[in-house]
């Protein structure tokens, strides 16, 4: 569809006006609209090497036929197709999936730990997780029971949604309620790749400072829920509880706040209510 | 840093996009990026310059449009521009969560014989 007017005339990739003589046609629109377009000529380039770019003294004034193509295609649309992908999966399964992001250390995979041994009996669940390197995080949460997936990127800061998908192969997804994928430890390539989950989820531990939120816009204007982590470390920590919530509140306007310790387990009853009311399409009312 | 994965993907489909109309330079190769996309202008401009070479955009320029971030205020029924990412409505001063505009990566065109 053309970007300028919505018709459909000129294909997925327009060839449209510029440079030297355009002309324009016009046609009509199936709700009767009269659309005049400045076209260019459709020329067939000539190859490369035979093009004259010089322009000397006696100027001809003829032009090389550079066209200008319009795409406005996104430039990760290929990760967002697949994502696409692992979110009607998700849904025709009815499972909650999760993306949880944070900075290294802020304390996802304690976090998961504790998830899993707290929703064991009430909810069925998986993990993906993704590091650069090493299977240390799998084998921490392996201790729990629940089936693990490790991605190793290599040398890739973030997950994207292929590397999903081919992780959901090795679970049986018909037999969970939740999949937790933990992202690669890192604020700011995470934002730009959809991994078609349900709610994507954001930690800040207090260990960080108050500031993180403003520091990371992307990241944490795309969370649904933000999880203040390693709450029993606050007097520690120096940590401004206060504005740390109004800073996350400026820069996750969307997002569901909890805080809680991993470590005590302080708090962690409402963060799994919150998930089991998710499964359950009742999150609302666990709203915190 | 993830600046010249996205750059690599964009040069690839600009390319196969080149190629399919019969062309064989690209002359100039015009981005659009969103204050939120995450991405970082200057990075992208370091990645293009690096990744150009030895492709048909080798004598190519690169345009990087750059789009304010935009929010829907229910209340107002109005589009209001965040300032310094901010999500508050100027008029009413709610927060609101509902962005339209900033998240954009795209190849908004190519310029090309």
């Amino acid at each position: 569809m053309c970007k300028d007017c919505g018709c459909s005339q000129p294909g997925p990739f327009a060839v449209h006006a510029q440079p030297t003589e355009p002309h324009t046609h016009t046609h009509t629109l199936p709700d009767g609209t009269v659309v005049t377009h400045a076209h260019d000529h459709e020329h067939s380039a000539e190859p490369a090497d035979q093009q004259s770019h010089g322009h000397g003294p006696h100027d001809h004034g003829h032009g090389h036929a550079h066209q200008i193509l319009k795409l406005d295609t996104g430039i990760l649309s290929g990760n967002d197709r697949i994502a696409e992908q692992n979110r009607g999966a998700f849904k025709a399964l009815k499972l909650l999936a999760l993306n949880m992001v944070s900075s290294p250390g802020a304390g996802k995979t304690t976090l998961l730990q504790k998830t899993l041994l707290e929703l064991k009996d009430r909810l069925r669940l998986a993990v993906i997780v993704g590091d650069l390197a090493t299977d240390n995080d799998a084998a921490r949460l392996r201790t729990t029971g629940a089936p693990i997936v490790q991605i190793t990127t290599g040398t890739l800061c973030h997950l994207e949604a292929g590397m999903v998908a081919k992780a959901m192969l090795q679970l049986d997804l018909r037999a969970l309620d939740l999949l937790i994928i933990e992202n690669v430890g890192n604020l700011v390539c995470p934002a730009a790749f959809d991994l078609g989950e349900s709610l994507r989820v954001v930690l800040h531990s207090v260990t960080e400072g108050e500031d993180k939120p403003l520091k990371y816009p992307p990241l944490f204007q795309s969370a649904d829920v933000v999880i203040v982590t390693k709450t029993d470390m606050t007097a520690a920590a120096g940590f401004d509880r206060d504005l740390a919530l109004k800073n996350i509140r400026l820069a996750s306007p969307r997002a569901k706040i909890f805080e809680l310790s991993a470590r005590t387990g302080e708090g962690l009853g409402a963060w799994c209510d919150y998930l089991v009311a998710c499964k359950s399409g009742k999150a609302a009312e666990s709203a915190v | 840093m993830h600046e010249f994965g996205i750059m690599e993907s964009a040069l690839a489909t600009a390319r196969q996009k080149t190629h399919a109309a019969g062309a064989t330079r690209i002359h100039r190769l015009k981005l659009r990026v969103g204050r939120l996309s995450g991405v970082v202008p200057e990075a992208l401009r370091f990645a293009f310059d690096s990744l150009k070479q030895a492709s048909p955009a080798a004598g190519a320029e690169l345009e990087i449009e750059e789009v304010a971030a935009a929010c829907w205020c229910a209340d107002c029924a109005a589009e209001f521009e965040t300032v310094s990412l901010s999500y508050e409505c100027p008029r009413c001063h709610q927060l609101s969560g509902d962005l339209r505009r900033g998240r954009e990566l795209e190849l908004a065109s190519l310029e090309i014989s």
